[in-house]
């Protein structure tokens, strides 16, 4: 290398230190290789320390009956069969074994009598299958793997921000280009792989649980390099966000409220969501409070109460009730489980809930009730994979995680984030050694491309008149929020692809103050891209989905629609830039084989 | 609402002072809702470290009025009248503003060994809920780090960083320590090398913990007891040499094969 | 910040951020310290001269009942005043029988956990407060000696115990004395609650919990002392409690005593 910037060289690079992030690491490690994993903020920060109620593994300690077949099927339903069938079905084989693994590397999920893991009930899963160490699971499974890939001595560079994957002549991806946050200098990496675990970008809308970090990062630069993206337009509104404090709108209230006993009322005090049961869980979903309330104690006593359904169900049916003018003050519905538990019970299941209603709303979620409404959570769309190898379809990449696509098809089922985190990290990491060990990998960086990355990113510091990034970022989660929202129609999707082309010459013409050296208002400048760039896919695929499935629900096309059950829509771009030109296809699901069609069917 | 003054450092290595910033202020907001409006109007290179916005990362620890709190969780409203002095955590060399260059704690990480557990027995291990309950407390760390900031082992006394690992890593070796799995013996490395011997127990880092961490009492004095198991107890000392056995701990380790 | 294999060093002498100044804080942090300062010193000279004095710690069976100050229990001089000795005792002891045995409970409370935060921040000002900085340049902690000797803490929780064993012994024998029978005064009870105190604060000890159960790896493989451990928690939990009020009490015992005993006033008969 010849270059006059900072310059570093693995065998795996990894950008993303999360869950999926660290679990490839440690794969790749494991298997001999030079590992350096890079990340926008400091190791164990990560967005998977705010997953709360658990990791979803059918270990049947709880209940016996419960096995990966049945977790398959929850799944594929919970995605409304728009899923990766293979990615579904290696998901619910391995979880269990990598959630035993973290055992052995320090983890301390809380106990069964017998002293096995303790599962827990969550929404769309049929058994209690959700290890969990109180309501703070993430938080446990990312300082496990953090503290095993410490331990194993791996390379991380915190606090600095890719900007661009960089090729080498054949095409194949041969490293990276980003930048120190602390200094603001430019360093370049070279990789024979790269694995994306960059996790979400649910901080393009305005109520959203997700941090700065979930700008879409890698989304973006894995179709900027030319991978594809699919499902876009499923994003996960989760059922529970608080509602206020304004300052806190959005942030999450876990599932777990609703596992433990807390159930649902509008203002008039009614629990709505019987009134909300859609025909395909009519079946397993109890008629009336009693029922559902014998549930809690005894599975076989009653069946489910639909406060329990998959996200996207409760979601909607929220949003309903608050537009039919039967929501709280602030906009929301309430979560009770302060009449419902004790408040012992309370303390110790959901100790982080009570402490966060305490100290940021001065509400005692033990006697009172808590004000929730749909905050934007999770995107199911990401980087198209292969199953096995969690390769993209660019050579020397790999996806893991929330930025890859396909594993929770059209809606994510809550539990299934930190499995498949573990899971498909694993297969990453391998996937990548495999790819290595091949002896196909790249040989060097393309200069011209770190060169232009790096004026892209300075140039916001030659304008002298330009716009504040801030002011951008605020305008495009408005205009993403109200347009691209839960609820859809043709209009306003129009409304936002429209606009977003305006954002992209405002993001051109972005001043920055101050120097290079930890300036937040440069470090968004350099995120806008990526979020522009994810936007337009999600407003694309919302725009072409002309029906309601998951995640993505259309006013003018309420129902599913069974054509648009066999494809998912891709984008790419040819281009290679931020401001290139994307194109939509139809991609057709993966053949479902036989077994698996039988045990979808054998469930109905 | 009225508005309110926000005292802030603004900086960097090579010096600094506080700036005055009056700024709008909302019902039920915390004083990173204040920094960020900063940002985006009047200073949009003020430099702050945040993540989660939730009390959940331990990223925004900073020192407000002097004391260390994470900015995300410190409501305004429950801050006393008068200006709002916003200051980087003091322990640790400033990169910019509000932000400091906390890889101290990433090296004393680095020096932890690992959990060391039996092979796992077929189904997984077996472990009760009265074994995991000590470390799941210490477990609920979020690494703000606000307790290696607020020790004045390490705050007063910057030398002692190179032979002190400070109250969270304190809370790890308690943690590996209580492990039912553990056959790891730390008792020697934490009084040698990480210098728990320096901890005078005056409980600041306890004070602190967002976390409501007992690390004092539930940490750092059992590891404090465990020492002297191992080095100052001259009973235990003769006890061991009688029954000629050294390491009580890889003996005690409740292993069991799942039933 | 690049965390790579060849920088696994600590770094010292980076420049620190804020101004420079030993603290920010605006709200009354000196309190805790001052009080702190003036109960420990009013009880440190209180004791001295108590103990100094060598007289009116006994109120005999002939005055109404057995009482004797826990400054000077057990009485082990051969020039205790008579009654108040037990079996053994040191002959040719000239000074005050008191100096013989208050370095146990003294040590016991010197090496306490919690009076060692009291002390190091209120007297030593190492911090005076959270944040507030430290009054010396340079610091060991409890590496070296003397404050090394701080690990021989369980030895005088042994002590204690033996101690408040026998205070408790003290206050029993107050309420039933040979000859006179059964009976309560003000005394008896301050005696009782006195030995109740003494005994709160041992059991809340940090030693006596790392000892009765603290210090297994495996709660579940050792019930009982799981059970113990789970006992001795919330008391010590209120440690600091129980060290005010016990180290207040046995202040005010020995008053009551004395004044007793040098006829200010006659213990109160209550049955």
């Amino acid at each position: 290398m010849t270059s006059s910037y900072e310059h570093h060289d693995y065998d795996v690079l990894i950008i993303g230190a999360g869950g999926a992030g660290l679990r490839a690491a440690i794969e790749a490690k494991q298997r001999g290789l030079k590992v350096g994993i890079i990340t926008k903020s400091l190791l164990g920060k990560a967005h998977t320390v705010m997953a709360e109620g658990g990791i979803a593994a059918a270990m049947g300690n709880v209940s016996a009956e419960d096995n990966w077949q049945v977790h398959f099927r929850d799944t594929m339903r919970g995605g409304k069969f728009l899923n990766n069938n293979r990615m579904a079905e290696l998901h619910a084989k391995e979880s269990p074994d990598r959630v035993r693994e973290l055992e052995q590397w320090g983890a301390l999920f809380d106990r069964t009598k017998e002293g096995k893991i303790l599962q827990r009930d969550f929404g769309g899963h049929r058994y209690a299958r959700l290890a969990h160490v109180g309501d703070r699971t993430g938080l446990e499974l990312i300082r496990t793997l953090q503290q095993k890939v410490v331990s194993m001595d791996t390379d991380v560079f915190m606090e600095c921000k890719v900007l661009k994957l960089v090729h080498d002549e054949n095409g194949r991806i041969a490293g990276c280009v980003a930048y120190w946050r602390p200094t603001g200098e430019f360093v370049t990496f070279s990789a024979k792989a790269i694995i994306l675990a960059t996790g979400g970008a649910g901080k393009s809308w305005k109520f959203t649980s997700n941090s700065w970090e979930g700008t879409g990062d890698g989304h973006a630069m894995a179709l900027w390099a030319g991978a594809q993206l699919i499902d876009m337009e499923c994003i996960q509104f989760h059922p529970t966000g608080m509602v206020w404090p304004i300052s806190v709108r959005g942030l999450l209230v876990t599932e777990g409220v609703r596992g433990d006993g807390g159930v649902l009322r509008n203002s008039e005090g009614q629990r709505f969501m019987f009134n909300y049961v859609a025909p395909m869980f009519r079946d397993e979903t109890a008629e009336s409070e009693e029922e559902g309330d014998k549930w809690y104690d005894d599975h076989a006593a009653g069946r489910r109460p639909p406060e329990l359904l998959p996200r996207d169900e409760v979601a909607r049916a929220i949003n309903s009730e608050v537009k039919a003018g039967r929501g709280t003050p602030h906009g929301g519905v309430y979560l009770d489980i302060a009449s419902r538990r004790t408040p012992e019970f309370i303390r110790r299941r959901l100790p982080s809930m009570y402490h966060q209603f305490m100290e940021l709303a001065g509400v005692d979620i033990t006697s009172e009730p808590m004000e929730i409404g749909p905050t934007c959570h999770y995107i199911m769309g990401g980087v198209k994979v292969d199953a096995d190898t969690a390769a993209t379809l660019v050579p020397g990449l790999f996806a893991a995680g929330e930025c890859a696509g396909g594993m929770h098809g059209a809606n994510r089922l809550g539990g299934n984030s930190l499995s498949d985190l573990v899971v498909f990290g694993r297969r990453a990491g391998m996937g990548a050694a495999d790819y290595i060990e091949s002896g196909q990998a790249a040989t060097s960086l393309d200069m011209t491309e770190v060169e232009a990355a790096v004026q892209e990113a300075l140039a916001p510091f030659d304008r002298t008149e330009g716009e504040n990034p801030y002011d951008i970022q605020r305008d495009l989660q408005e205009m993403m929020q109200l347009n691209v929202g839960i609820i859809r129609t043709a209009s306003e999707i129009e409304d936002a692809i429209t606009q977003l082309e305006t954002f992209t010459d405002r993001v051109k013409n972005i001043a920055v103050k101050g120097g290079r050296a930890y300036n937040p208002g440069w470090n968004l400048a350099t995120d806008l891209p990526a979020m522009l760039t994810v936007c337009k896919t999600v407003a694309r695929g919302a725009s072409l989905r002309k029906e309601s499935r998951g995640g993505h629900t259309r006013e003018d096309f309420p129902k599913a629609d069974p054509e648009f059950a066999t494809f998912n829509f891709a984008h790419t771009t040819s281009g290679g830039n931020w401001d290139s030109e994307i194109v939509t296809v139809e991609s057709p699901l993966l053949p479902m084989p036989e077994e698996l069609k039988a045990l979808l069917e054998e469930a109905k | 609402m009225a508005d309110v003054t926000m005292r802030i450092w603004r900086g960097d290595a090579s010096g600094g002072d506080f700036e005055n910033y009056s700024i709008e202020q909302n019902e039920g907001e915390v004083v990173l809702d204040v920094i960020h409006r900063i940002q985006a109007t009047e200073a949009p290179d003020l430099a702050c470290r945040w993540n989660c916005k939730a009390g959940k990362c331990g990223s925004c620890a900073a020192e407000i009025n002097g004391k260390p709190r994470l900015m995300c969780m410190t409501r305004m409203d429950q801050l006393p009248e008068g200006p709002v002095t916003v200051t980087p955590m003091k322990t640790f060399p400033i990169i910019r503003d509000l932000v400091t260059d906390v890889s101290f704690n990433f090296e004393q990480a680095k020096k932890v060994p690992a959990l060391l557990p039996p092979p796992m027995p077929e189904g997984g291990y077996i472990m009760f809920q009265e074994d995991v309950e000590r470390g799941q407390e210490f477990r609920k760390c979020i690494e703000c780090f606000m307790c290696q900031d607020v020790c004045h082992v390490i705050r007063d006394h910057e030398a002692n960083k190179l032979h002190y690992s400070g109250p969270r890593f304190f809370i790890r070796y308690a943690e590996l320590e209580m492990h039912p799995l553990d056959m790891n013996d730390r008792r020697d490395l934490v009084r040698e090398e990480m210098g728990l011997g320096y901890c005078n127990i005056t409980k600041c880092c306890t004070e602190v913990c967002p976390e409501h961490i007992k690390i004092t009492d539930n940490a750092i004095i059992p590891l404090k007891e465990r020492v002297v198991d191992a080095h100052y107890d001259p009973v235990a000392w003769l006890g061991r040499k009688i029954r000629r056995k050294t390491k009580t701990s890889a003996a005690d380790a409740a292993v069991q094969p799942a039933p | 910040m690049a965390v790579t294999e060849s920088s696994t060093k600590v770094v010292l002498g980076g420049t620190r951020g804020g101004p420079d100044v030993a603290t920010l804080r605006q709200d009354r942090w000196w309190l805790q310290p001052v009080v702190t300062v003036s109960v420990l010193t009013a009880f440190v000279i209180y004791s001295t001269w108590a103990a100094f004095q060598n007289k009116y710690y006994y109120v005999g069976a002939n005055v109404h009942r057995d009482l004797i100050s826990p400054f000077y229990s057990p009485c082990l001089a051969s020039n205790c005043v008579p009654g108040s000795k037990v079996g053994f005792a040191f002959s040719g002891w000239a000074l005050s029988p008191a100096l013989l045995i208050l370095i146990f409970p003294l040590g016991f409370r010197l090496t306490c956990y919690y009076y060692r935060r009291s002390y190091y921040r209120a007297f030593w000002w190492s911090p005076p407060a959270c944040a507030v900085s430290d009054a010396h340049a340079s610091y060991t902690g409890e590496t070296r000696f003397p404050l090394i000797m701080q690990n021989l803490h369980r030895y005088f929780f042994f002590a204690g115990l033996i101690f408040n064993t026998l205070l408790t012994y003290d206050a029993i024998r107050a309420f039933h004395q040979p000859g006179l029978g059964w009976g309560v005064t003000v005394g008896t009870i301050v005696l009782l609650v006195n030995a109740a105190l003494l005994w709160l604060y041992s059991l809340s000890c940090h030693a006596c919990r790392h000892l009765c159960g603290g210090q297994v790896k495996s709660f579940s493989k050792h019930p009982i002392r799981y059970r113990f451990w789970k006992f001795l928690t919330p008391l010590n939990a209120k440690h600091m409690n129980f060290a005010w009020a016990s180290l207040i009490f046995v202040a005010l015992t020995d008053v009551y005593v004395r004044l007793v005993a040098s006829g200010v006033f006659s213990d109160y008969k209550i049955f």
